[in-house]
């Protein structure tokens, strides 16, 4: 039953997805992975299109693989079950229990799941790394390079390193210091994919 | 018949409401921070429906708890604005645009694909979104506070995940976050108690 399979993936997803979207890749790539629902570059190729979109990634993210593996249906289904654990949360917080936050026991919870959403976050980018760089998503996969891949990483990195040097742009509230200057996402998928039609 | 008053004015404010949220969902790119943004702007500088401090209590709530920025932000503002229905038809609206978009980019992305100069594109995107995972990793690594618990939790986390991925061992990311709660917040019942014994002696 394809319906109640991504309504509970998503379900799931949606409980403890802490640390907001890219928090929720690392749990998202785990579920469609085990799942079978797609393959690891087919999930790339989705999440550049959740990010260069409007709206929460995982809201995108759970449309997308919705709608491939059950059509509208589907599509409502998982978009539900993302957001229907956050709906219940925040629906019991506001209402009933405003102070939660402020115990120091519920802090120390909170505080402590936040490393470990730092180390998915970085593992899950290791990992797509090693599988895009040198072809090896098992241990038995035999190690290629890709030298375009390289190639594009070091652009990227390269850009990301100089454009803070060229100026500050203003924070995002009145009250907040400016910033540096960033490159944006899309302009990192642009960036990329300009390189992706030259090189390949 | 004071509260058919009050019922009016929270109806009156749902269309308002329904309408912030949808344009929300419309222009927000890049997650859930963008969004704070364009909320603080909406909401406490145009309409005035919420003050500087009560938004800033609701980021904390939205930040801290899971799901996504955006979809929890619209649910406590439209429970406060305007109750359960309130939160119920902020949640929908700010859903409804991504929801069309990519329901409908959906359709035809995979003939999308076939093209040959879009397909090497995506190769390279690929490359991109890798890149973009790891520095929001970085990102988060650096505001990360450096104490002994969070190293031990965040390389014990990333070199489990690591190793049971490429040998393929099935253990659900889920147990990282119960577990490393569960740390959390023994880690704090430790130092009480230790406070505790000090302050007796």
């Amino acid at each position: 039953m394809i319906y109640l399979q991504l309504f509970l993936t998503f379900l799931k997803i949606g409980v403890v997805s802490f640390g907001g979207g890219y928090g929720m890749i690392a749990m998202i790539r785990e579920s469609v992975l085990a799942n079978g629902w797609m393959a690891e570059e087919e999930l790339m190729n989705f999440i550049a299109v959740a990010e260069s979109t409007p709206g929460p990634i995982a809201v995108n993210m759970a449309t997308f693989i919705g709608s491939v593996q059950g059509g509208v249906g589907g599509a409502l289904i998982a978009t539900i079950g993302v957001v229907l654990p956050s709906f219940i949360i925040i629906l019991v917080l506001a209402a009933l229990f405003k102070n939660l936050l402020k115990y120091e026991g519920v802090r120390a919870g909170l505080d402590g799941v936040r490393p470990a959403i730092v180390g998915l976050i970085l593992a899950t980018a290791l990992a797509m790394l090693l599988s895009v760089l040198f072809g090896v998503s098992v241990a038995e996969d035999r190690l290629s390079f890709d030298g375009n891949v390289a190639l594009i990483l070091a652009v990227l990195a390269t850009a990301a390193l100089f454009v803070p040097m060229f100026g500050k742009k203003q924070g995002r509230f009145l009250n907040e210091r400016k910033q540096k200057l960033s490159v944006s996402p899309i302009a990192i998928i642009l960036i990329s994919g300009l390189m992706g039609v030259l090189l390949y | 018949m004071n509260w058919m008053k009050k019922t009016g004015v929270v109806l009156k404010k749902i269309p308002k409401l329904f309408w912030t949220m949808f344009k929300i969902g419309l222009f927000t790119f890049g997650g859930g921070y963008a969004m704070i943004a364009l909320l603080e702007n909406e909401l406490v500088s145009r309409k005035k429906w919420l003050k500087h401090g009560e938004f800033m209590d609701m980021v904390a709530i939205a930040e801290s708890t899971p799901g996504p920025v955006a979809v929890n932000a619209a649910t406590y503002v439209g429970y406060q604005m305007a109750g359960v229905l309130g939160a119920l038809l902020s949640t929908i609206a700010v859903c409804i645009p991504s929801f069309a978009i990519i329901f409908a980019i959906s359709l035809f992305f995979n003939t999308f694909l076939e093209i040959s100069v879009i397909a090497a594109a995506f190769q390279g995107i690929r490359v991109g979104v890798v890149f973009l995972i790891l520095t929001a990793g970085l990102k988060l690594f650096k505001k990360l506070p450096k104490t002994v618990f969070n190293f031990i939790v965040l390389f014990t986390t990333l070199a489990c995940m690591l190793f049971f991925g490429l040998f393929a061992i099935d253990f659900t990311s889920v147990f990282y976050i119960l577990i490393s709660a569960a740390l959390g917040v023994c880690v704090y019942l430790i130092g009480l108690l230790h406070k505790r014994r000090r302050e007796r002696k």
